[in-house]
């Protein structure tokens, strides 16, 4: 089966805000976030979008 | 040798040679070279044919000799099938892929490319054998013109106003105009992007044109005839990357963004211009007749 659009990771820096269901990565600075939320985006093949600055998610289009 | 040899060499060397004429690789690279040619020069030879048998039948008075005709309007759908097969495979493959819509587009030009051949010989012979080859000569020439007049499709500069606009970020949100596209989060990817991207808008010249640019399968056939033009700065396992075509519900206008390897803004204004306007996606409300108000009373 082929998924569209589907949130794949979710990478943030504020534990409260991240969302349930998805696999998450929690880092400590936006730095740390970025880095992650590259490799992630390379690794999976999505793209990463930050919904905020505290939060990424890397969505299969 | 009898009476009918000359004409029908004749009939069948029109036909071909309008085949030839309307065989044209460009820089959408397609037909390739050689193969796909040889493959299309044979069945216009065919075409040509079909089409030139059909006058001396006449001539002896073998009229259900022309129900072979019909045996060349299956095999040319044939035809249409093959090049939507070959295209539909290859289309997977392509970096912006030409979309259905472009593909049905390219299947039905070859298809009645070799209905277009069948009328040349068939004219031309005709014209031989009722009068001389002079007036065969002349049927064949304005057949061919006809035929260049019927296949030569609209063009997107015909029904609207092209204009470059430098893409810009919001937070994360990349605009064209005022047209979102999409969100891009990571800042090392906003960087590449407005520094390969380039974005242009597409202002409708009437209503009719505003239906057609909003069709996908339109704005695929766009991005995809501006990176093969101009290459594209993407490979696969970058969906970030991808050229991207949005409309303004507002006003209907579409803001197209890509992003080429040669950014020359004089020449992506050109090729957006020279893309065909694809039949099936031609819409015309203006045609309605409740939209002139006659139905409607």
């Amino acid at each position: 089966m082929m998924l569209e659009k589907f949130i794949l990771a979710a990478i943030t820096t504020n534990p409260k805000k991240v969302p349930s269901g998805t696999a998450v990565f929690h880092c400590d600075s936006k730095e740390e976030m970025e880095t992650v939320a590259a490799n992630l985006e390379a690794i999976l093949d999505g793209i990463a979008h930050a919904l905020t600055e505290e939060l990424f998610i890397i969505v299969k289009h | 040798m009898n009476e009918y040899t000359l004409p029908i060499v004749f009939g069948i060397a029109t036909g071909t040679i309008a085949r030839l004429f309307m065989l044209r690789t460009d820089y959408r690279q397609y037909p390739t070279y050689l193969h796909g040619k040889i493959i299309h020069v044979a069945l216009g030879f065919i075409a040509a044919g079909l089409g030139t048998v059909a006058g001396p039948a006449i001539m002896e008075e073998e009229f259900t000799a022309i129900t072979f005709l019909t045996l060349a309007a299956s095999q040319f759908r044939e035809v249409r099938n093959m090049e939507r097969n070959t295209l539909t495979e290859l289309d997977g493959y392509e970096l912006v892929s030409r979309g259905k819509t472009y593909i049905e587009g390219i299947a039905i030009a070859f298809e009645s490319r070799n209905y277009l051949v069948i009328f040349t010989s068939l004219v031309s012979t005709l014209s031989y054998l009722i009068f001389n080859i002079w007036a065969g000569i002349i049927a064949a020439i304005v057949a061919m013109l006809i035929s260049k007049k019927l296949m030569s499709g609209g063009k997107l500069k015909d029904i609207v106003e092209i204009e470059y606009i430098e893409p810009r970020f919001e937070g994360a949100g990349l605009y064209v105009d005022n047209i979102y596209i999409m969100n891009i989060g990571l800042p090392e990817r906003q960087k590449e992007v407005l520094r390969y991207g380039m974005g242009f808008i597409l202002k409708p010249k009437n209503m009719n044109a505003r239906s057609t640019i909003a069709n996908l399968g339109q704005r695929q056939a766009v991005l995809h005839d501006l990176s093969t033009a101009l290459g594209v700065y993407r490979d696969s396992g970058t969906p970030a990357l991808v050229p991207l075509a949005k409309r303004d519900l507002d006003d209907g206008r579409v803001g197209v963004f890509v992003l080429p390897q040669e950014r020359e803004i004089e020449r992506a204004i050109n090729v957006i211009g020279d893309v065909p306007t694809l039949e099936n996606a031609i819409r015309m409300p203006s045609e309605k007749k409740s939209n002139e108000g006659g139905m409607g009373k």
